[in-house]
């Protein structure tokens, strides 16, 4: 018999076990991106060597009085904040797929991140003056929304044997994408031109012009989502095997469902509130991840979730550095990646 | 030992009735087959006795009580499910998927005890899978695969497992191979309910046979009592001869034409 390929933990009635691949993973990852935002920093108008950006991080102070400024506060928050919106959108992506046990699930391949951002549209068009703490709610409900009308009309069958299809549910997604789209155009025709400028502002998936304030509206729900995330990776892995084989292990099918798919609707509707619609990478991230450690959610949560920050940490940079001055947004970036890999899911589904 | 019964059980598809006032006993410590033709409600009769199918009228009962109102992880430590033709999913190992039999055994801070370890390598060297734990699943044959699975349900520990045609797809000595399993499984313990299709496996291994017909219970005893040419006739419309089979002396079924 080979060698374990699990780390287990042990401690009175405490334990638990993941893939040995993990914990490497996790840091390489985090690594990666660790890199990219030291050039993310340092390049720009204004250059700065990579070394001058760690000094300044750590907080040393160094001759010329604009690093601290340039740094800190307008380039710093704008790659942390992408470094977030990533990892939610990533962990996002792999609790939908496990959920629907559906590869070509994603938050922004179902509408769910366009209900998303046609509610918020919607509050800062026509409620202009609502406090800034709807803006999340606003757009989790919207989200909400359209989980509601997938779980209608794509996912009355069942996900399991016989059930709807996967494709199914991304026809209906794109069909609740499309409509909301023309809704939220309909709102930007049809609303007060001021409020509509800022509207567009993030509806083009940047993390353009973001500071701390945006950082520190995004980290708290972060912080509760990612840990329930993984709290919940035993009840995906069960939800992974169908549902007649995790209800006969004694998963509680519809709390346990509707628990998750509330939580991956939040974590996406959380990054349109600050970046606007970044699409592929919640369909993406858990691919990637998957390659890397497998397919069971303890490792495969986190490991989308790093990824996806990677990937859009690296999108801004490029996006922003490629053409200066012209500064093209993440989202668009990535669907550069994202539209060729999606079409090869496809293609790869058609030929199973 | 636990006992599962059926009192009164009605089961239905949305409004289709499938399975009308069925009253039934199922013998601890044996194998039974659920036998019957092509929409007769085994498989439907079977998702109902593991709770996947809540009943219209009627109970199922495990040890007197309603399996609906024991708590759904408890009930998972009595009784293992094994639905027809499961899928896994891409690249998981058996190692993995055998570990996720342990979920009912398991909560946030307890995800991996000496229990569950044990209760993996015993489910394993059971199937004789220790050899291939940690290849991925979808490489496997089918014998090896459905074996896989049912090492993934003894890994749940129950007194009683539940299969729906654990036989499909698989050629003639995988099918051996799995029941085989089935009987080794049975000697050290466990209580077997099972959806069969081939008559003669039924009649072959299992202690007790329960033949239904429309949503119906039509014959229910050891394998002389149910497969007789007059059983098969009524069961399945098909005229037959019934042999005792030269060796096992179990009756062995020849059909000769559907019933005119």
């Amino acid at each position: 018999m080979s060698a374990s390929p699990w780390i287990v933990v042990r401690a009175n009635k405490f334990s638990i076990r993941m893939d040995r691949r993990i914990p490497f993973v996790l840091g390489g990852l985090l690594l990666a991106a660790f890199l990219v935002l030291i050039l993310h920093v340092g390049i720009g108008e204004y250059n700065i060597a990579p070394l001058d950006v760690v000094n300044t991080l750590l907080g040393r102070e160094l001759g010329d009085k604009n690093y601290h400024f340039v740094v800190m506060e307008l380039r710093l928050p704008r790659a942390i904040l992408a470094w977030l919106v990533g990892a939610a959108l990533g962990a996002s992506g792999a609790i939908i797929q496990g959920l629907t046990r559906n590869p070509l699930a994603s938050p922004d391949l179902t509408g769910v991140t366009a209900g998303a951002s046609a509610a918020a549209v919607t509050l800062i068009i026509f409620l202009p003056h609502a406090p800034d703490y709807w803006l999340p709610i606003t757009a989790f409900g919207g989200g909400v929304f359209v989980a509601l009308m997938l779980y209608l009309f794509a996912w009355r069958g069942g996900t399991s044997a016989g059930g709807d299809s996967p494709i199914r549910l991304i026809l209906v997604g794109i069909g609740l994408s499309a409509a909301l789209g023309a809704f939220t155009s309909f709102a930007l025709t049809f609303g007060d031109l001021w409020h509509v400028q800022s509207a567009i502002m993030w509806l083009a998936g940047t993390v353009y012009a973001t500071g701390w304030n945006d950082v520190s509206a995004l980290l708290p729900w972060l912080i509760v989502c990612l840990p329930l995330a993984l709290y919940g990776a035993r009840d995906l892995n069960a939800l992974n095997l169908g549902e007649d084989v995790a209800q006969g292990l004694g998963l509680r099918l519809i709390l346990k469902r509707a628990f998750l798919l509330l939580l991956s609707v939040a974590l996406a509707a959380i990054t349109v509130t600050v970046a606007g619609i970044i699409g592929f990478v919640g369909l993406i991230a858990p691919h990637l991840a998957r390659r890397l450690v497998g397919s069971m959610h303890e490792g495969l949560v986190p490991t989308a979730a790093f990824a996806g920050g990677f990937l859009v940490i690296l999108a801004d940079f490029v996006g922003r550095t490629i053409s200066p001055p012209t500064e093209i947004p993440a989202g668009i970036v990535i669907a550069i990646i994202g539209v060729p890999f999606f079409l090869y899911l496809l293609w790869k589904r058609e030929k199973a | 030992m636990s006992v599962l019964q059926a009192e009164k059980l009605s089961l239905s598809y949305d409004t289709t009735p499938i399975i009308h006032s069925l009253d039934l006993e199922t013998p601890s410590g044996q194998i039974t087959a659920l036998i019957g033709p092509n929409g007769c409600g085994k498989s439907t009769l079977l998702r109902g006795l593991a709770r996947l199918l809540k009943p219209k009228v009627g109970s199922v009962l495990l040890n007197g009580l309603a399996i609906q109102t024991i708590p759904t992880k408890q009930l998972a430590k009595e009784l293992g499910i094994l639905p027809q033709s499961p899928v896994a999913p891409e690249g998981i190992t058996v190692r993995e998927l055998v570990a996720q039999g342990r979920y009912p055994h398991q909560d946030w801070f307890q995800q991996w005890s000496h229990a569950d370890e044990e209760a993996l390598q015993k489910a394993l060297t059971l199937t004789t899978l220790t050899h291939l734990t940690d290849r991925a699943v979808d490489t496997l044959s089918g014998g090896q695969r459905q074996r896989a699975w049912i090492a993934m349900a003894l890994a749940q520990e129950t007194d009683i497992l539940l299969l729906d045609e654990p036989t499909t797809y698989l050629d003639l000595a995988h099918q051996l191979e799995v029941l085989e399993l089935l009987v080794k499984l049975n000697q050290e313990g466990k209580t077997i309910i099972m959806v069969l299709h081939d008559l003669n496996h039924a009649a072959h291994y299992a202690d007790h046979l329960v033949a239904l017909a429309d949503g119906r219970i039509s014959a229910q005893g050891t394998s002389h009592e149910v497969i007789t040419e007059e059983i098969i006739r009524d069961v399945f419309g098909v005229e037959s001869q019934v042999i005792p089979h030269p060796i096992t002396g179990k009756p062995l079924c020849l059909p000769l034409r559907r019933k005119q």
